[in-house]
């Protein structure tokens, strides 16, 4: 392999917890991710789109001269294909997580899997209401059994379109109607998609963008939107609570275990076991004194939410938290498991577990994953983590991790504006009519080796703040703010501007929201519907002064939610590495200003942080002047607070009862 | 929130609800869960409980799941760092802060300890049209108000809906000083805002300071004391629930609604004077829920941004820093800024007298005692007079005091009085002269310490010492009505010209031309019969509290708040085009018997925004007139006795259909139809179309012996018009009977008409 310039530790990431384990791998000769990313040059064709893998007359490489490979595929064909393809991937990856949780929904109402129960029945009622199911006053397994086998038909509906279209605003629905993107049954959308990429089939881009969007469509108000909701219903709707993050939340006197991957299924029960008795009885026969879980990725979102177990690190961590030598067990279900682990875990005393029937990585260990026998195989997984607690040698967990508040489903932040009887969205419609707020950006998504590891998060979300913009966030762009501090309630007064921090302080909540996993962005869409619902901000999702932004993508699955979200009418930016349809204009503008007169968002690909601000601030602007909103004037801003009245409770109390009164 | 008022808040819940579960376990003890607990005379037992949660508490045992309620909706404080959000929590504190309040002041009055004891105290009593001759003896009252009952409510119904009375501010605390509470005080009755008055700071109530600077306090002045602790500000929330349900048509149990018509609807604000303790930030979380914002005096954390309310939800204005040289500078800028953040609409007319002028004085009380002169009366005649004459003959502005004035007159002395206003405008009309004749009595009485009763050559106006003092003539009536005739009627009143006459001469000569066209006006109105017109007048004005109600008003049948009639329509809809009185053409006749007309129907289809398909005009039992909640009277069929009872508004007493009035009241209005049950106006019960298609007057068994006594002459004319002059006495009355047994025990020994009339079903 050619040597490249490799960066330094600080180049690599922003996160000091993982500088310092990056100095780590340096000290003692290991490879990681970041290591292979300067070693590898990315193939400048397939970065843009160029490389037609589709069949065996081929690769063809479209640069140059070149601009149609052997059957006359054109570059725009081809680039298009390749974008498309990607979308049916993260698509099904989403939707397939959704499957497996209504299934399991399924074998716990039938009784087949005792481990699990109905533990959010109200979520249970309005999920029924959405998919047609009968509530009555019937028992809430059988509830709970048709609302499985009414998800799982919207996989393979056979006639009509996803019931959850008509969450969307009527306009919304009615624009996906007349451009026939409506999805009609989850599965088909990704194989439609799949056949159309085929050799020698659909090979005009235009219409094989449009099933791109009707098939991402599928995955966030199908896939993924049943997906938050069955976990909801399974496991419980999200509320605030308290957490930590960052590779310090590890424990030299613990086993630790990581959950790692993306469904909740299996990680849920570990927690639970990770309590039992018999589990502490054992860890402390070996030394420990108890099991302490951490997650990575969205299987960490997903117990952070409703657990409140701490986050280990996003997806550019997962090899360094092997590296502190205190991981005894890395547990991981399926999406987003890189199989460098598996070197480094050898070389540790690390069990690399995989858990899922899907996913199986060389040299991991394989304890399979089966909802009907849950927490047995829980158990098995925890001791075969304690046992390895006694082959630790060195550990190295760098002292650093930051509190934060996660848990905004969509439910809590109706309810924290307004409590059981009057909550509602008006006060944060409200808040961005005023200009209080100026508008609200998703960054979500991945991290990117090829980028400086979480500095895009950081800087975006800084300027937001500082700008009065609310973010929302999920995924691992998520767990970067909280590893920076930027979801705690404190947060808003360091570093949101005047106006958000008013509303802040009057809901108490953080100035960044942790709504939950990738898979999650699916609340998103719900946020915004209610909010168009709530009146005074337009009659569209696209009318929202919003941004979304995924500003260190990497995933397939972040291609295919920013394609849903431009196709409910976002302004999207995937921000950092180069544009994979660079290699065709038409392509481009059709994602652009195409998408844009279609569906009211657009998706650009923008790889200057500083550009995508400046975008996305002059974009929440024209939507404000649009809606005929008041300039952002964040001078009139910032009056409210408790600043003042602990002035005067400092003074003794004879002065005290005068100043209430104020300065004469 | 503020993360301050958070914790404090719900801190102050957390201890209330503790309170209430204590006080509740040692009344269960003491008094058993059988023992009553109710609310004087309502309808809707503990308003707030009953309205948010559905659930009717009349005995001490219902409040146990009351309170287990409040008790799910308590949470723990927010910690000093790294709180979790508290705004939906500190809301919810709020609400059990109300439930438990509520559920306090019920035990209280199980134990006889409400309305609170206040030894000396004394509330100015009597209805405007009351002689200050009726009223109680000295040494009488020695209580603060308590709650206010549905009959007030429902009184107040129409001034809240017309503008009249634009909203309500609940005062806790206590005022800087006693100069700062009356002139807060003195701000919002300006503006003719409802006070009510509870809490303390550190025992010290502004109820104290204002019973210490002898301001009146009491319905008539829109001066409301509940009682002297913040618990006691539960029923300033108790008329918001009931206002809800009685106008509203919401049900108990909708709580989000109830909450939100309050938002939307009831212009209503919290201002909280002197240091703010625990329970008042968590009673005050709980107005938040209703969208009422808290303004303070002292310095508070603010919550700006908007949202449970409509504008800010705190504010706090530090007494000392509001501009002003004077106490009553800075009230006026305090009161200014509440009216801001609330969004409350005030119609203020600035009218150039020297004592304070509004609507809230309208109910004040001049006694004898305290009066410097009167005019009318016993010992005087006192008459008004307002004509419409030709442009020309009018000085707009000119104001001319013809004879004497009253400084020669002893202190408790009497003079004849005539004030003739003449009017010119494009638009004026004969038929608007009484119109705006009768306004006349609105516009004296709105002046502090002046009280007018009566009208016509029946007019009655007291001066007392203090206006006398500050310098009120004679010359100021004549200010009082040029301004007021200006702002409230200038779309038909050009120019405005008021003759006050004392000289003996003149008088008599006045007196005689009024005479002429008050028997002018007589004889027309008699005229003006449902069949001589073609378009009759509806009424939306109530729809902005009942939103699916619509009067239908005929020359014959009036509103049933008793404040419009046909005339009162048809001016009001010249004044204004768009506004709420808006003429019906009638159409055709589809049921002359019943009043039945197609413009009628159709109107109403589209006003009661398709809630009501037809009306019949003159019928009760087919299709009657919806009502929204203001009311005079109930009109309800005891069919035992084929007949109808007739119970006013100021009747608390059992009624035989087995329901006092306010029982009644929950049947009859939000706007619904109800065949047997009716709302009206008191007069439309000397109507010739009063229920004219069930019978008519003659089915009237049973009556309020307040009717009875106060319209004596007018009931005497309608029964000689029945061919039964003795027919007043065959109605029973409350004293009379109260049930179904002894009315028709009465009916039959006074062979009342109704029982051999034909079956009324």
């Amino acid at each position: 392999m050619a040597k490249k310039k490799v960066r330094t530790p600080q180049e690599a990431s922003r996160d000091p917890a993982a500088v310092a384990l990056l100095e780590r791998a340096l000290e003692i000769g290991a490879e990681t991710c970041f290591y292979r990313a300067d070693e590898i040059t990315p193939c400048p064709i397939g970065a843009e789109g160029l490389c037609c893998r589709f069949c065996a007359m081929g690769p063809c490489r479209l640069v140059g001269d070149v601009d149609m490979g052997v059957c006359g595929a054109t570059i725009d064909t081809v680039v298009a294909r390749n974008f498309a393809r990607a979308v049916a991937a993260g698509s099904a990856s989403h939707s397939d997580h959704a499957r497996d949780l209504a299934y399991t929904l399924l074998a716990a109402a039938e009784g087949h899997a005792p481990d699990y129960k109905i533990r959010d029945p109200y979520k249970l009622f309005e999920v029924a209401r959405y998919l047609g199911v009968k509530v009555g006053d019937r028992p809430i397994n059988e509830i709970a059994r048709d609302v499985a086998l009414a998800a799982l038909g919207e996989f393979g509906r056979v006639q009509g379109e996803l019931l959850y279209l008509k969450r969307a605003p009527a306009k919304r629905q009615k624009i996906w109607r007349d451009l026939g993107i409506a999805p009609r049954a989850i599965d088909r959308e990704v194989v439609d998609l799949l056949h159309r990429t085929h050799a020698g089939n659909d090979q005009d881009a235009e219409h094989l963008l449009d099933q791109a969007m009707r098939c991402a469509l599928a995955d966030g108000w199908g896939g993924s939107m049943l997906a938050t909701d069955i976990t909801d219903i399974l496991f419980g709707t999200p509320a605030p609570v308290r957490s930590e993050a960052n590779l310090g939340v590890l424990r030299e006197d613990m086993v630790n275990v990581i959950i790692h991957g993306h469904e909740p299924t299996l990680s849920e029960i570990i927690v639970a076991a990770a309590q039992d008795p018999e589990i502490i009885a054992y860890a402390q026969s070996k030394g420990a004194k108890g099991v302490n879980l951490a997650g990575i990725c969205c299987t960490a979102n997903e117990v952070l939410m409703r657990e409140g177990i701490p986050l280990a690190g996003n997806f550019l961590q997962q090899e360094l938290a092997i590296l502190t030598g205190a991981v005894d067990a890395m547990v991981v279900d399926v999406q987003c498991i890189m199989e460098g682990l598996v070197p480094l875990a050898q070389r540790f005393h690390t069990a690399l577990i995989t858990t899922s029937p899907k996913v199986r990585v060389s040299g991991a260990v394989h304890i399979e994953f089966d909802e009907h026998r849950a927490l047995e195989i829980a158990k098995q997984i925890l001791r075969t983590a304690i046992d390895r607690f006694p082959q630790r040698s060195e550990v190295f967990i760098p002292d650093i991790r930051a509190q934060l508040v996660p848990g905004f489903s969509h439910e809590y932040i109706n309810y924290a504006l307004g409590g059981t009887y009057r909550g509602s969205f008006r006060p944060l419609n409200d808040a961005i009519i005023a200009g209080r707020i100026r508008g609200v950006v998703a960054d979500i998504g991945c991290n990117n080796a090829r980028l400086c590891h979480d500095e895009n998060h950081y800087y975006v979300v800084a300027e937001f703040l500082k700008n009065d913009v609310l973010v929302v966030q999920t995924g691992c762009g998520a767990i970067a703010s909280a590893k920076k501090g930027y979801m705690t309630p404190e947060a808003a007064l360091e570093y949101a501007g005047p106006g958000l921090r008013e509303v802040c302080e009057a809901v108490g909540m953080p100035p960044v929201l942790h709504l939950g996993a990738c898979v999650d962005n699916s609340r998103i869409l719900t946020v915004l519907s209610q909010m168009v619902s709530e009146t005074g901000l337009g009659d569209d999702i696209s009318d929202i002064p919003a941004v979304g932004m995924a500003s260190e993508w990497m995933s397939e699955k972040a291609l295919a939610i920013a394609t849903y979200c431009v196709a409910s009418g976002a302004y999207v930016i995937m921000g950092g590495v180069r544009n994979p349809v660079a290699g065709s204009p038409y392509v481009n503008q059709l994602i652009t200003e195409g998408w844009e007169k279609k569906v009211g968002g657009r998706l650009e690909f923008l790889e200057d942080p500083e550009e995508i601000v400046r975008r996305s601030l002059a974009h929440i602007d024209r939507k404000r002047a649009a809606l005929g909103l008041e300039e952002y004037n964040p001078a009139k801003w910032g009056k409210s607070g408790d600043w003042r009245i602990r002035e005067v409770l400092e003074l003794p109390l004879e002065e005290r009862l005068q100043a209430v009164y104020g300065r004469r | 929130m503020s993360r301050y008022i958070a914790t404090r808040a719900i801190r102050g819940a957390n201890a209330i609800v503790a309170e209430a579960e204590a006080l509740l376990q040692k009344a269960l003890a003491e008094k058993g869960p059988d023992a009553p607990v109710a609310f004087t005379n309502t309808a809707y037992y503990l308003p707030v409980i009953y309205g948010l949660l559905g659930h009717p508490v009349s005995k001490i045992g219902d409040l146990v799941p009351v309170i287990e309620h409040a008790k799910s909706l308590l949470h723990p404080p927010p910690d000093e760092k790294w709180w979790v959000p508290y705004l939906g929590e500190t809301l919810d504190c709020g609400m059990a802060t109300l439930l438990a309040c509520e559920a306090i002041e019920g035990i209280r009055f199980a134990y006889g300890e409400q309305p609170e004891r206040y030894p000396g105290f004394r509330m100015t009593g009597g209805a405007a049209f009351t002689s200050p001759e009726f009223e109680k003896e000295e040494g009488g009252g020695g209580y603060l108000n308590g709650p206010i009952d549905d009959i007030q409510l429902r009184s107040w119904g129409i001034q809240l809906v017309d503008g009249r009375m634009p909203g309500f501010a609940a005062i806790v605390g206590a005022a800087h000083s006693n100069a700062a509470a009356v002139a807060i005080v003195r701000e919002l009755q300006r503006r003719n805002i409802l006070v009510f008055l509870c809490g303390n700071v550190n025992g010290r109530s502004i109820i104290d300071q204002l019973h210490e600077e002898g301001v009146e306090m009491g319905y008539d002045t829109y001066i409301v004391p509940f009682g002297r602790d913040t618990i006691a500000a539960i029923y300033a929330l108790g008329v918001a629930n009931r206002a809800a349900l009685a106008f509203g048509g919401l049900k108990p149990g909708q709580a989000r609604e109830i909450l939100l018509y309050n938002k939307y609807r009831v212009f209503a604000f919290v201002l909280a004077l002197g240091e703010v303790d625990d329970l008042k930030y968590a009673a005050a979380a709980g107005a938040i829920s209703y969208g009422f914002p808290v303004i303070a005096d002292t310095v508070i954390p603010q919550i700006l941004p908007t949202g449970v309310t409509r504008y800010e939800h705190v504010v706090s204005m530090p007494w000392n820093e509001i501009e002003g040289a004077t106490e009553e500078e800075k009230a006026a800028r305090l009161v200014q800024k509440c009216i801001e953040v609330r969004g409350v609409k005030v119609k203020i007319t600035e009218v150039p007298i020297p004592v304070p002028y509004g609507s809230a004085f309208e109910g004040e009380v001049v006694r004898k005692a305290d009066m410097r002169v009167e005019f009318g009366g016993r010992h005087s005649r006192a008459f008004e007079y307002l004509r419409m004459v030709p442009m020309e003959e009018v000085e707009d502005g000119k104001i001319e005091v013809i004879g004497p004035g009253f400084e020669d007159v002893p202190v408790g002395g009497a003079m004849d009085l005539g004030i003739v206003v003449e009017v010119a405008g494009r638009k004026m009309q004969e038929d608007f002269e009484p119109v705006l004749e009768r306004q006349i009595h609105y516009f004296i009485n709105g002046a502090s310490g002046v009280q007018h009763i009566g009208q016509r050559d029946i007019a009655w106006i007291r001066i007392s010492k203090a206006a006398a003092e500050k310098g009120f003539n004679l010359r100021h009536f004549g200010d009082i009505l040029y301004a007021r005739f200006h702002a409230d009627f200038g779309a038909i009143v050009d120019k405005v010209q008021v003759k006050i006459i004392t000289d003996p001469a003149l008088h008599a000569e006045w007196l005689q031309k009024a005479r002429e066209a008050y028997d002018r006006r007589n004889r027309r109105l008699a005229d003006l019969t449902d069949e001589a017109v073609d378009t009759f007048y509806s009424c939306i004005l109530c729809q902005s509290f009942a939103p699916t109600h619509c009067c239908v008003i005929s020359p014959q049948r009036l509103g049933l708040c008793g404040a419009y009639n046909w005339l009162d329509c048809k001016a009001s809809y010249e004044i204004n085009p768009t506004g709420p009185n808006q003429p019906i053409q009638k159409g055709q006749c589809l049921d002359p018997v019943k009043g039945y007309f197609t413009g009628v129907n159709e109107y109403v289809r589209v006003a009661s925004q398709g809630k009501v398909d037809q009306v019949a005009v003159y019928s009760i039992m087919e299709n009657p007139m919806t009502a929204c909640g203001c009311f005079e009277c109930i009109v309800m069929v005891i069919p035992e006795a084929n007949g109808v009872m007739v119970v006013s508004r100021e009747d608390p007493s059992m009624t035989p259909a087995g329901m006092t009035f306010s029982t009644l009241a929950g049947m009859a209005g939000g706007g619904l139809q109800t065949p047997g049950v009716m709302g009206v106006g008191k007069y439309y019960l000397t109507s010739p179309k009063f229920i004219s298609a069930d019978g008519g007057f003659k089915r009237v068994v049973w009556m309020s012996s307040f009717l009875k006594q106060t319209m004596a002459e007018e009931l005497k004319k309608v029964c000689e018009r029945e061919g039964d002059p003795d027919l007043l006495d065959k109605i029973a009355d409350e004293t009379i009977c109260t049930d179904v047994e002894g009315l028709l025990a009465y009916l039959t020994e006074k062979e009342h008409p109704a029982l051999t009339m034909p079956p009324i079903f």
